[in-house]
């Protein structure tokens, strides 16, 4: 018995002991060195024009990006779950892909495609459009990496869910648009939501893609996670740790609405 | 004009004509005729793989038949969408829209019909009122029972009026007893609303017990269609014999239990048993034997004085033949082909991913 | 009526009724999912690829032979297996202390779990900077080593094995333990034969994600690195050092490389859940 006990707790602490390491002490000691000299560095550094021109830019893709990706992974999740198309398999593959690629590869991928030399650059530029090193740019990247999020989650979900509820507005005379509306998308909403939790988290914390495809311009193509390294690089700490503090403050609200999300939908 | 006329007999009610449903080789409906008479209950009844719940569907347009033409109140359905049949369908597992209270499940068809609010009110508390859910309309499905949801359901596929009610396997996910006080209810209920009313069964007993009409399918074939005696009493084959009422394979040939003699010593064209177990219950009773030398259940059922006179016991051997009047049929094996032939659900869920960015 | 004539005209099937509107969507539906990823995911894949082998088969491979790219090959397959090994171990520990244990706080400690999710990479390489750098309050100068490497990847990958175990255990059978407890068999075998197998398709699965991710990590690496070449330069960095220096077809074939391989790994997911069900047919 007391052999078990043993065993139980040195599993707990052990696995207590390594996330502590890894996870809290780091984050917990990042908050205190932000604020080592006082509430006011932190203040001054938030207000900086270029922090928030960085923080604007960031919101901006996030705002493009999000609803794009939410509309395009429901459609492929209906796709993959309630049709019997051909190529479904190939579909299911390439959604996937953005979790196998290294966001720097995704990044130079559009610099191929995009760039000055790339495959549409020249016509792009000739009609006025400047995508790498530009907004354009950074939001594709952004869409690229963040792709996969709500199809993903909605899958299994529709899976489970089943099509009889839709079959049965059906019987009952509704027509397709009305069914996904009252039915299929009341039957989905958490797990669309926590797809929608996870692509603005990527979304808003991207760096490697955004990072080939900006030009790094303060105030004008630098999003906040760029924005921190610019700081860390020059020696500002306070403003390396402020920004680094919002995106941590973003990714815990994050956390917390997953959660809350996941209690919901269990409560169902 | 017009084919589709000279095919139809039956006015109202629904007509099948010639339906063939293929699922990638497999053969779901072969050539399916059937006529449902206007205002009668059918029940649709045989083993799972039979193709009941195919031809449920596709009357109600979930299934598109690969061949054939159904036609309802003498209207051909071919091409029809579902939502524009008219039909009232019960889903098996109810199909209950589980973020909408009972109420808003109940009043969903009509506001898709965009009937006028207070109309769409007062048909959901008539409806409530008839499936006995009064006071429960402002709760959710996850709070109903199973017998409560089932009737959610059935007052749902009620409440657009629909020409006809479709039932798949209404009482299958019930257990025994509320199964039983449910198809009472639903016997009486359509003595009430007359609606012209398919349900699919594999219980023979609940076909028996409600349907005016049942029709026995196998292998994707209607085998019979009549009143619950006929099929007892004139089954056209083994099939229908076996699936309908109970039956011993004797010396190849079908007999049921109450036509099975029992006799204690060889008498002519009589096979050899071995009895098993002798079983008194009140007034009748039962022999059960095993068959020589394949040892196959057999049984028969006797009164009591029959039972006292041959004074047989366990262990000791016997002679049966069936009664000289009795219903026989030649075994082929299609019913055991049939009952072997089902196999248990296997639609496991796959388990997802959990969902890891990256 | 018409229609009717046609069939008894002996056409054999009905025909379909391209007026539904449930088909019309679905092609819609199709239409814009296939656009969707064409254009976002396809063409940038092919785009690299053929980039990879502008200058033919040889220019591919001097490409991705260069000492200084094998280096960071070499360097990011080693770190990336050290790391999907402790992540097997630790990720199931940590997976069986959330569901298995009791014990105040275990909450927060599971929604902790995903908080490498969450939080932007950058930030991930500050924070460990911060903690493992030249001023470190614990006394532990990791930073610019290669251990640092392995950490940063270990943080971002922690994830990924406790999600895939969870669910596992979580819907595993309490009566098969208890069977084989009643049948003589001690603490230890009863998880390495019982538990254990049903855990593995889990642990492969998480595992294969990890290590794609270690693969291509870079946002939480390029604080904590240094990015010294043949040293610490993780294959992420070199393409982005490629990239800097306008060699975009050198970036490209090292970029194939590391995505054949995470292709691969994703197909060996595909398998391993494949397998996981084996037991359910």
């Amino acid at each position: 018995m007391t052999g078990e006990r043993l065993t139980r707790w040195g599993l707990r602490y052990f696995a207590l002991a390594y996330l502590a390491l890894l996870l809290i002490i780091p984050l917990g000691y990042m908050m205190i060195e932000t604020f080592k000299d006082g509430i006011q560095p932190v203040l001054d550094s938030i207000t900086e024009p270029d922090s928030i021109a960085a923080l604007k830019l960031t919101l901006l893709t996030v705002v493009i990006a999000v609803p794009l990706n939410t509309i395009f992974g429901i459609a492929c999740a209906l796709l993959l779950v309630r049709s019997n198309m051909r190529g479904k398999s190939i579909i299911n593959a390439l959604i996937d892909m953005p979790f196998a690629i290294s966001p720097i590869v995704v990044g130079l991928s559009l610099v191929l495609v995009y760039g000055q030399n790339g495959w549409f650059g020249q016509d792009l530029a000739a009609m006025g459009i400047q995508v790498i090193f530009s907004t354009p740019g950074i939001v594709l990247a952004v869409i690229f990496v963040s792709l996969p999020f709500v199809a993903r989650e909605v899958v299994p979900v529709l899976q489970e869910v089943g099509d009889d509820q839709e079959k049965a507005a059906e019987t009952l005379g509704s027509g397709p648009w009305n069914t996904f509306w009252r039915i299929t998308l009341p039957a989905i909403r958490w797990g669309v939501s926590y797809g929608v939790v996870l692509t603005t988290a990527r979304a808003l914390g991207e760096f490697g893609a955004v990072s080939v495809v900006s030009g790094k311009i303060s105030g004008q193509t630098e999003t906040l996670p760029l924005y921190v390294q610019k700081q860390f690089e020059t020696f500002q700490s306070v403003g390396a740790y402020t920004s680094s503090l919002i995106l941590a403050v973003l990714a815990l609200a994050t956390l917390l609405a997953m959660n809350l999300m996941r209690r919901k939908e269990n409560h169902e | 004009m017009t084919a589709a006329k000279n095919h139809t007999e039956v006015e109202n009610g629904i007509e099948v004509i010639d339906v063939s449903k293929q699922f990638g080789d497999f053969e779901a409906l072969k050539d399916v005729n059937l006529s449902v008479p206007d205002g009668s209950m059918t029940a649709l009844l045989g083993p799972s793989g039979s193709g009941k719940s195919t031809l449920l569907r596709a009357i109600a347009g979930l299934e598109n038949p690969s061949q054939g033409k159904i036609f309802i109140s003498g209207e051909d359905q071919t091409g029809k969408p579902v939502r524009s049949r008219n039909v009232g369908f019960v889903f098996q597992h109810y199909a209950a829209f589980k973020h909408m209270t009972v109420f808003e499940n109940i009043a969903f068809g009509p506001k898709v019909r965009k009937w006028p609010k207070q109309k769409i009110k007062d048909r959901v508390n008539e409806l409530i009122e008839l499936v006995q859910l009064n006071g429960l309309g402002k709760r959710y499905p996850s709070q109903l029972s199973g017998g409560q949801r089932q009737r959610m359901a059935l007052a749902r596929a009620l409440a657009v009026e629909p020409t006809v009610l479709l039932l798949d396997e209404p009482f299958g996910a019930l257990d025994a007893k509320v199964r039983k006080d449910l198809r009472t209810w639903l016997r009486r209920l359509h003595d009430e609303v007359h609606v012209t009313t398919i349900f699919v069964t594999h219980d023979q007993e609940e076909a028996m017990d409600i349907a005016e009409q049942i029709v026995v399918m196998n292998e994707g074939q209607i085998e019979q269609t009549g009143s619950a005696t006929e099929l007892y009493d004139e089954p056209v084959n083994d099939f229908v014999m076996g699936f309908v009422g109970e039956v011993n394979s004797i010396g190849g040939r079908l007999v049921r239990p109450h036509d099975t003699q029992v006799f204690p010593n060889e008498v002519e064209d009589s096979t050899r048993v071995e009895v098993d177990r002798i079983v008194r219950l009140g007034f009748s009773g039962r022999i059960e034997m095993l068959t020589d030398p394949d040892k196959r259940e057999i049984w028969a059922q006797l009164t009591r004085s029959e039972l006292e006179t041959l004074n047989l016991e366990p262990g000791s051997p016997a002679w049966v033949k069936p009664a000289p009047d009795a219903v026989t049929r030649e075994d082929t094996g299609a019913l055991e082909a049939a009952v072997t032939a089902e196999s248990p659900a296997t639609d496991k869920p796959t388990p997802s991913m959990p969902g890891l960015p990256v | 009526m018409s229609e009717v004539t046609a069939i008894d005209a002996g056409e054999p099937r009905p025909r379909k009724a391209f007026f539904r509107l449930p088909g019309a969507g679905q092609a819609l539906n199709k239409g814009l999912v296939v656009m969707y990823l064409g254009l976002m995911v396809l063409l940038p894949i092919v785009a690299i690829t053929s980039k990879a082998f502008e200058n033919g088969i040889s220019g591919f491979i001097d490409a991705v032979t260069a000492p200084q790219a094998v280096a960071a090959l070499e360097l990011t397959v080693i770190c990336s297996l050290i790391v999907v090994v402790i992540n097997a171990i630790m990720g199931t520990m940590i997976a069986w202390v959330l569901v298995r244990d009791k014990f105040p706080g275990q909450k927060i400690v599971n929604s902790v779990i995903d908080l490498p999710f969450a939080l932007p990479t950058i930030v991930a390489s500050l924070i460990l900077l911060t903690i493992y750098g030249a001023d470190s309050p614990l006394g532990i100068h990791l930073a610019f080593t290669k251990p640092a490497i392995v950490v940063a990847l270990l943080f971002v990958t922690l994830p990924f094995v406790v999600r895939a175990v969870q669910p596992l255990l979580l819907s595993l059978d309490r009566d098969m333990e208890a069977a084989a407890e009643s049948l003589g068999a001690r603490k230890w075998l009863i998880f390495r034969r019982i538990i254990f197998p049903n855990l593995a398709p889990g642990i492969a699965t998480g595992i294969a994600l990890a290590f794609a991710r270690a693969l291509g990590e870079f946002g939480s690496l390029v604080l904590v690195s240094g990015n010294i070449p043949f040293q610490t330069e993780v294959a992420s960095v070199y393409i982005r050092g490629q990239i800097e220096f306008d060699r975009l077809a050198s970036a490209s074939a090292v970029s194939v490389v590391l995505l054949a391989v995470s292709l691969a790994l994703l197909f060996c997911v595909t398998l391993a859940q494949r397998w996981g069900l084996r037991h359910d047919r």
